[in-house]
């Protein structure tokens, strides 16, 4: 008697949790519009949050370092050396008779340290003398640049392709699917290399473009995939009996039910392209000198390892922080545009549900 | 299913002649054979250029270049493929031949151990959802996949390869590291066994306790110089393999299981003596794998001397157990090959190399020397690999089975009272296994064209050597070659992992599908 009283207990509790879990997860998103909810879900993925203050700074301070040009848009660096200038090359005071050591220091002085400061050259000198700060803020800014051209290009053409094959299915959906099969079949190594050989010379914007033409074949079998699916729901019945044109019902009903996986995708897209650019500039097939990029820099410091070896670690930190705190905003994204996702219910939360669910009964 | 397939195959030779087109014609347009020696001043340079452009059919514009080429590669269908000549006169199809096997050495185990540590981490991961350890997991899978691998490459080649093998020269661990390594082991298993505060320190301690014992063991018994199992170790190991298997497989319930897989024991330790005289320097691959294939039979004959109901998964559990088990007895043989590899002339005790895929050794001909040679130098490279590779199985694998868990027919495996256990490895993580059967087979096609840059790092003469010496040369019939074989693979996997996909997921029928 006493262990059925006991279980019945249990189910009303876990009845009054369950409604208690609704309760807060609707009392949530009542009266707030998809954008908001959107929002609030993204900014409680703290490591999302962090990673885009951290990318935005990143982005200024590389940007404003040293003079960056795009296109006929040119800024003023606040650095004083630049990538061009050869100061004299340091000598005499580093560790190990190494030469161009860096400068940068950041244990204060009240630690025994040098005091939190730049100094002359940050991040040290190279071969030759030329400041390697300006040279890592000049390839971050090359690299960002095309990660930038790379995820544009491909995020439109796989949008469109897939797009359309999703929604006139039949057909077009065949052509497209077989050319799309038919990029992927060229791996991106192999083009970037053959095109860097080639246009590597023309320059690192017409580099990122080329490579853009042929990164988006992921992203369009996803578009083509969630369109499929989409066309087939009510509100798109709704819309066409309503006597809506297609170009509406693609860019008014379809586009914006599909935009949280198409932006997941281009995040992802952009941390694989800033790896791709640097691993075609280590080949050499990418960004070639008198040109700077973070794969370049590395390629021709790693044998300094030994000896400098903060010639490669600062590129190297730029290259993955930035690649890590892109893949972060990524998932941060796809939780807030997932609308399976529930957010976990706390200890705590629980506990005042059931104490409020027994105050009642 | 047969028309699907035969219009599939078609349309796959239809890609395959697109994309080979437009990257030979890029190729073509993008570089210039003969521009190096346009700048030479040798008098006689007019005639080589003229000599060149002949060989090279230069005469012929591209587009049409293309069909000498593609006449070739068609022999394939009457038997003698010709992938045409390099620049340097040489056969394509022989420097492929020579080069596939490498690369192939060189990928495979690193997308083994990624597949297998991917999915063990990516399946505990998903059942400890929101644990810490999910979430320093998933920091670690992202931190992975931000990482470009020549730079990791470079850092192993620092710290394991160059640090590892000075320290080797003169191996004395101290306390510190055996505190500092048990304690990383301990919080790492303990976190990743213990699922309550209670049992996640009981985990610790025994682990930190069995790390700093394990480590003293080597230090004091010099195993990093002169390492051997023995028999001892071996019938031990051998018991911990059959209750570890036999709990994943059929559970201890399963008394049957539990006895055919312990009675493998004390047989691997009676084959140890038996096949150790067999295991010397004219060993063979072929003569392991007939050892493996008489373990099986033995294996099958255990289980089916104790198991009277369900056969099935007895015998399996039995073979899985037999196979780890006798592994061990070659697992042992390396370690005593271990120190005379040291003292080889061309290892002189420094055995972790940065460089190449084998040594110039003395004894060429030992087996166990030139194997454990070969083992030696993948070390690196796979280490880079399995990493950067196998965050993308984590993901993966955890996605999928959280998925899989909120099906509706796990409720109903968990409702008719199945222990969790089956309900884990029977009904989801097989059901999980589907979609990343396809991504593997996937994964396997390109990787062989992706590990260019691995290769590179690590001065290995692969496929990717070879397609960078075609770029950087520009030989026209080697790049063509090497993208013919890479883009063959990766086609022919897109098919496989499709019918497979059908195979093993009734939902999904092939030939209706869009």
């Amino acid at each position: 008697m006493r262990i059925r009283r006991k279980s019945k207990e249990v189910a009303a509790d876990e009845r009054a949790i369950e409604s208690g879990e609704n309760a807060i997860a609707n009392k949530e998103v009542a009266g707030l519009t998809q954008g908001q909810i959107i929002r609030r879900r993204f900014f409680r993925h703290k490591a999302a949050v962090a990673s885009l203050i951290f990318l935005t700074f990143i982005i200024v301070f590389v940007f404003s370092a040293v003079d960056s040009q795009f296109g006929p848009i040119r800024t003023r660096g606040w650095w004083k050396w630049s990538p061009e200038e050869l100061p004299d090359l340091r000598f005499g005071d580093c560790p190990n008779d190494t030469i161009g050591c860096p400068t940068i220091s950041l244990v204060p002085k009240f630690l025994g340290g040098a005091g939190i400061g730049l100094g002359e050259h940050p991040f040290g000198q190279d071969d030759i003398g030329r400041d390697y700060f300006s040279l890592v803020m000049k390839g971050t800014q090359r690299s960002i640049q095309v990660m930038f051209v790379i995820g544009f290009f491909a995020a439109i053409i796989g949008t469109v392709v897939g797009a359309v094959a999703g929604y006139y299915r039949g057909f077009i959906d065949n052509v497209l699917m077989r050319f799309t099969d038919f990029i992927i079949t060229i791996p991106a190594v192999i083009v970037g290399s053959v095109i860097g050989a080639k246009f590597g010379n023309l320059g690192a914007i017409i580099l990122a473009v080329y490579l853009g033409l042929f990164a988006w074949t992921g992203l369009s079998r996803l578009v083509r995939g969630e369109f499929l699916s989409l066309r087939e729901r009510e509100f798109v019945d709704a819309a066409r009996v309503a006597g809506a044109s297609t170009r509406r019902i693609i860019f008014k009903h379809i586009l914006p039910n599909a935009v949280g996986v198409i932006i997941v995708s281009v995040t992802l897209l952009l941390s694989g392209a800033i790896l791709l650019e640097t691993a075609l500039s280590y080949l050499g097939f990418g960004v070639i000198p008198p040109d700077v990029s973070l794969g370049l820099l590395i390629n021709q410091y790693q044998d300094a390892f030994t000896t400098r070896p903060f010639l490669f670690w600062y590129p190297g930190f730029f290259i993955v922080s930035i690649a890590l705190s892109i893949n972060f905003i990524g998932d941060g994204l796809r939780d807030a545009f997932d609308p399976r996702q529930k957010r976990r219910i706390t200890k705590k939360e629980k506990q005042n549900a059931r104490a409020i669910a027994r105050s009642q009964a | 299913m047969l028309a699907f397939i035969a219009r599939r195959i078609g349309v796959l030779f239809l890609i395959l002649f697109g994309s080979s087109f437009i990257l030979y014609n890029l190729a073509a347009i993008a570089g210039d054979p003969v521009g190096d020696l346009r700048f030479s001043d040798d008098p006689e340079i007019q005639a080589q250029i003229r000599e060149l452009e002949e060989f090279l059919r230069l005469d012929v514009p591209p587009p049409l270049r293309y069909f000498i080429w593609l006449r070739g590669v068609l022999g394939i269908f009457t038997g003698n493929l010709d992938l045409g000549l390099t620049r340097l006169r040489l056969p394509v199809s022989g420097e492929i031949a020579t080069a596939m096997p490498i690369t192939i050495r060189l990928v495979i185990f690193a997308t083994v151990f990624a597949i297998i540590v991917g999915i063990a981490l990516g399946i505990v991961t998903a059942l400890r959802q929101y644990s810490r350890f999910d979430y320093s997991m998933t920091f670690f899978a992202f931190l992975l996949f931000s990482l470009p691998i020549f730079w990791v490459a470079v850092l192993l080649k620092q710290y394991l390869a160059i640090r590892f093998n000075t320290f080797l020269s003169d191996p004395q661990i101290t306390t510190t590291w055996k505190i500092g390594v048990g304690l990383l082991g301990a919080v790492f298993w303990g976190s990743l066994l213990g699922s309550k505060r209670g049992s996640f320190w009981r985990v610790f301690a025994i682990v930190f306790v069995a790390t700093f014992a394990f480590l003293s063991f080597v230090d004091a018994a010099n195993w990093l110089t002169d390492p051997a199992l023995g028999p001892v170790l071996i019938g031990l190991l051998s018991i911990g393999i059959a209750f570890g298997i036999t709990y994943l497989s059929t559970g201890f319930g399963n008394k049957a299981a539990l006895y055919a897989s312990l009675t493998m024991a004390p047989l691997t330790v009676i084959s140890y003596f038996v096949v150790s005289s067999s295991l010397n320097s004219s060993s063979s691959i072929p003569q392991l794998l007939r050892y493996a294939l008489i373990t099986t039979v033995v294996a099958v004959a255990v289980a089916l001397a104790f198991a009277r109901i369900d056969r099935g998964p007895i015998v399996r559990t039995t073979i899985i157990t037999g196979l780890l088990s006798a592994h061990l007895i070659v697992v042992d043989k390396f370690m005593q090959t271990w120190k005379p590899y040291m003292e080889e002339g061309a290892v002189s005790f420094r055995p972790i190399p940065t460089l190449g895929q084998a040594k110039q050794l003395l004894t060429p001909d030992e087996f166990w020397i030139s194997t454990l040679d070969i083992l030696v130098h993948l070390f690196l490279p796979t280490i880079a690999l399995t990493l950067i590779s196998f965050a993308g199985y984590i993901r993966f694998s955890r996605g999928t089975l959280l998925e899989v868990l909120n099906q509706d027919y796990i409720r109903t495996a968990r409702a008719k009272g199945l222990n969790e256990r089956t309900v884990i490895m029977r009904h989801a993580f097989r059901n999980t296994l589907i979609p990343l059967t396809t991504i593997m087979v996937v994964d396997f096609a390109g990787i062989v064209g992706g590990a260019i840059i691995t290769e590179r790092v690590f001065g290995w003469y692969g496929m990717g050597t070879l397609f960078n010496r075609a770029i950087t040369s520009q030989d026209l019939n080697l790049l063509m070659g090497v993208f013919f074989i890479t883009a063959t693979l990766a086609v022919m996997a897109n098919l496989i992992a499709d019918l497979l996909y059908s195979a093993l997921d009734p939902r999904i029928r092939a030939g209706s599908g869009k």
